[in-house]
């Protein structure tokens, strides 16, 4: 089937979302952006390849009989093994680029000690990967880099200690390695992991006749993923190998995409990692203007990043402590790091942490509303994207500001807006084709 | 690319050694004993200051010149240890900082005090406090040159008068005293007929980009063709020759069908018509050309080329007023307008040009001209119905140039562009 595919490098996360040629969105994938942007393109689309097949195996399996009210349980236990093969396959990855590393005069005399130190903790990850991907488990991220890597930390230092090793000479391994393993998008055949995933599944008893599900799933695998047409956009669009014609300004991208999810919409702000973006778009999500910050990128996403790492929690924790306040503290700094200066002043000064954060996530919102007056002010529908749009403390503050400046205004605000960029690149990629 | 690939024309070659024959002639007053008087582009008064063999020394050239050498940078540092703050005007500080760094000329001699300082005073107000602040160092007389500001959107008899008697009273008698020289009106009238041979082949081909496809970039190619006109060779056969060259090359390209020349060669596509309004960036011009021609973009008009005078409204130096039209010059130079009559300027160009749009490049250290520029685009938008942009940079603070950044709203406009001009032919 053919697919339509958008890019959006950012500078924290690349995105991908797949549609076909009626515009409907058939898969999203995201990934971190590294400093390597091919492979963040590479895996983003392929993580939306991945979800678009679960939205086929959804489809090839809502008319079979007996099912009903079973798919998406099933579907959920389908992803995490699924998930979990893939993790178990890049785990091995990491195992043989750390042995492979292994090597030099720093390592000299000390490789099979090493050696059999890795075997060790590798056989212990792999073993916790089924905790990993339980049912119900909460993982911290999605990326490989984060959940390895934690776990990696706490298991070498224990397996290090048993065997007299230094473990900074196996951090010195894993730190090299996980980069190139980071760098390399997943290998292997897909229909092969699937198939993995789908015999485990069904051994585990997912409470549906195999018979029944192994069909549509084998059909909905059996349909050709065709990329026809792939747009890129974000911060890193000339990076991407593609043709000029095929990279779109993320404006235009955020100004449709926002438009496709919220017909209505006329106003759209875009709070990113390192930019701001006011656009107003015309009926037909055409952009008709835009502002977005310039020379310092205090206000966006990464500022909450940095504030998060000086307050020791981490960026998703920020917003529900923040929606604990109960005033909020003015915070005056247009800076990061002179934010970063107030907070420990402020904290010295005995304010609570709460309300300084809710104060912080007031100046963020502030900054924004005066790239968005700049822009030509808000109109109704207005639509907020973006990374920080998932921070119910930076909403609030927006809902707040904008009922104060605009009055009553219809405020869009979808889960997927981190989406919102390629969602648009799709849609050009879509009408680049089918137009 | 380096210096040798960038194609030169004859006017080019022309232009560069009137300049370096001017630095040459500015080193050596110890040898010849002329005079200098410094002085700023809008309301410079060559003509006169000619009539009294003095040289003209720009301030704000010699920066823009120290921006594109990549100097700047540094000339601002060390006026920011002098205790300039950041938000200073850079090219007050460029110079400042120049000065204190030996005040050397690109020839790499050091260039002498002012004899004078001659301050037309015509809108902007930083001129004053920079000339302030060189009177301080260089202790040398200073005579200032009231220009009425056009506050109410036109001129007056009244004003008109006003600076003449200035200039008949003040001006004219500190030039004598300063240079020794007796003032001669013919003199004068000849300068300014010189003046206005140049000015009406400036105009011919600033309006050569009413042609689609342009043969000419009003923007970064026509900071170059003011050259001459906006410094020390207003009124000087140079002057005149330099233009009759620059016109003859751009008939050559009509006639041949040639687009604009940029460092790189042709530019073979024009895409987009842009109309922009102020100065470039000077500390990274190359990059920012490119970003434009890179894309098929193309300035058919902006309001930067006529800061030194809005000869393309009519205006000519004429010999048989010289001192009224000295007047009627320093009124009508862009930076002499209020709003409504940049805005009503700007509309013109946008219908008269055919172009796309507006494009503001608002100066981060230049509060003067940045006020109200916004206001502005969105009163072009509302009146033409044309898109319009807005980015920020310096003049020569080589630290207020964010490329990815300009980049990126630039790519953003030019897509914008594209999109509404498509949405327009599948409408109609």
């Amino acid at each position: 089937m053919k697919c339509f595919i958008g890019i959006d490098l950012g500078s924290t996360t690349t995105k991908a979302v797949v549609m076909d040629e009626t515009c409907a969105v058939l898969g999203r994938g995201i990934t971190n952006s590294r400093s390597n942007y091919d492979t963040a393109a590479a895996v983003s689309k392929q993580e939306a390849l991945i979800d678009t097949r679960f939205t086929l195996f959804r489809r090839g399996l809502s008319d079979v009989s007996g099912l009903s009210g079973k798919v998406d349980g099933f579907l959920a236990d389908l992803e995490r093994h699924f998930r979990r093969v893939q993790f178990v396959e890049q785990l091995n990855d990491l195992e043989e680029t750390c042995v492979r590393n292994t090597a030099g005069p720093r390592f000299h005399g000390r490789e099979t000690a090493i050696h059999e130190t890795l075997a060790h903790v590798f056989a212990k990850l792999r073993q916790e990967s089924f905790e990993i991907f339980a049912p119900g488990a909460k993982r911290r991220s999605d990326f490989f880099r984060d959940i390895a890597g934690s776990r990696f930390m706490t298991v070498a230092t224990e397996a290090c200690k048993e065997a007299g090793l230094s473990f900074d000479l196996v951090l010195n391994v894993y730190d090299k390695s996980i980069i190139e393993v980071e760098n390399r998008p997943p290998g292997g055949a897909m229909e092969a992991k699937f198939l993995a995933a789908l015999d485990s599944t069904l051994t585990d008893g997912a409470g549906v006749d195999a018979e029944a599900v192994r069909k549509p799933v084998s059909a909905a695998l059996g349909i050709p993923l065709e990329e026809t047409y792939v747009v890129g956009t974000g911060y890193g669009r000339v990076r991407l190998p593609f043709p000029k014609e095929h990279i779109r300004s993320e404006i235009l991208c955020h100004g449709l995409g926002a438009h496709i999810m919220y017909n209505d919409t006329r106003t759209v702000l875009d709070i990113g990692g390192q930019d701001t973006k006011a656009i107003q778009v015309d009926p037909s999500g055409i952009v008709e203007n835009f502002q977005m910050n310039d020379r310092c990128a205090a206000g966006c996403g990464r500022y909450l990043g940095y504030i998060a790492d000086e307050m020791n929690m981490g960026l998703h924790e920020l917003g529900p402590l923040a929606m604990k306040s109960t005033r909020s503290v003015r915070i005056n700094s247009t800076c990061t790091v002179f934010a970063g200066a107030e907070l420990r002043d402020r904290l010295a000064l005995g304010e609570k942490r709460e309300d300084i954060l809710a104060g912080l996530h007031r100046a963020i919102i502030l900054r924004a509303m005066s790239i968005i007056s700049r822009s030509g002010g808000i109109r109704d529908q207005f639509t907020f994207t973006g990374g920080v749009a998932k921070n119910e403390a930076a909403v609030r503050e927006l809902k707040k500001l904008i009922k104060e400046n605009y009055g009553d205004v219809t405020i869009n605000i979808d889960p997927d807006s981190i989406y919102t960029g390629a969602l648009g690149g799709a849609a050009f990629a879509q009408r680049a084709v089918m137009n | 690319m380096s210096t040798q690939d960038v194609i030169k024309e004859a006017s080019m070659l022309k232009q560069k050694e009137m300049i370096a024959n001017n630095y040459d002639l500015l080193t050596s007053t110890r040898g010849h004993g002329r005079k200098v008087a410094s002085t700023f582009v809008p309301g410079n008064l060559n003509e006169l200051i000619m009539c009294f063999d003095m040289l003209n020394n720009l301030p704000e050239i010699n920066a823009i010149q120290n921006g594109m050498k990549k100097l700047s940078g540094g000339y601002i540092t060390e006026a920011e240890k002098g205790g300039h703050s950041e938000d200073v005007c850079t090219y007050v500080k460029a110079d400042l900082g120049m000065m204190k760094r030996g005040n050397l000329a690109p020839n790499g001699k050091p260039l002498p005090d002012p004899d004078l300082l001659l301050l037309s005073y015509t809108g902007c107000f930083t001129f004053m406090k920079w000339f302030e602040l060189l009177r301080a160092e260089y202790n040398c007389p200073t005579v200032m040159l009231h220009v009425p500001y056009q506050g109410d959107g036109k001129t007056t008899q009244n004003m008109r008068d006003y600076i003449v008697k200035q200039l008949k009273e003040d001006v004219i008698p500190t030039l004598e005293k300063v240079s020794g020289v007796k003032f001669d009106i013919d003199r004068l009238r000849e300068n300014l007929r010189r003046s206005a041979k140049a000015e009406d082949d400036l105009v011919w081909v600033l309006e050569t980009a009413k042609n689609k496809p342009t043969p000419i970039d009003a923007y970064f190619g026509g900071v170059y063709y003011i050259g001459p006109i906006f410094t020390a060779f207003r009124g000087t056969d140079d002057a005149v020759e330099y233009y009759r060259l620059l016109r003859a090359e751009i008939e050559e390209r009509m006639r041949q069908g040639l687009g604009p020349l940029t460092p790189e060669g042709e530019m073979k596509e024009q895409k987009y018509r842009l109309v922009v309004e102020g100065p470039p960036n000077w500390t990274s011009f190359r990059d920012f050309w490119k970003m434009f021609y890179d894309e098929g973009a193309v300035v058919v008009a902006s309001t930067y080329t006529k800061v030194g005078g809005m000869y393309d409204l009519g205006f000519r130096h004429d010999p048989d007023h010289p001192l009224e039209s000295l007047a009627d010059y320093c009124l009508g130079c862009y930076t002499n307008r209020n709003l409504p009559q940049r805005v009503d300027l700007l509309e013109k160009y946008i219908n008269e040009y055919e172009a796309d749009g507006l494009l503001i490049n608002s100066i981060k250290s230049c509060n003067s001209f940045s006020a109200g520029q916004l206001l502005m685009m969105r009163e072009i938008e509302k009146r033409t119905g044309k898109p319009g942009a807005f980015i920020e940079t310096d003049l020569v603070d080589p630290r207020y140039f964010s490329a990815a950044n300009v980049k990126n709203r630039l790519e953003s406009y030019f897509q914008m562009i594209d999109q509404k001009r498509r949405a327009l032919a599948s409408a109609a």
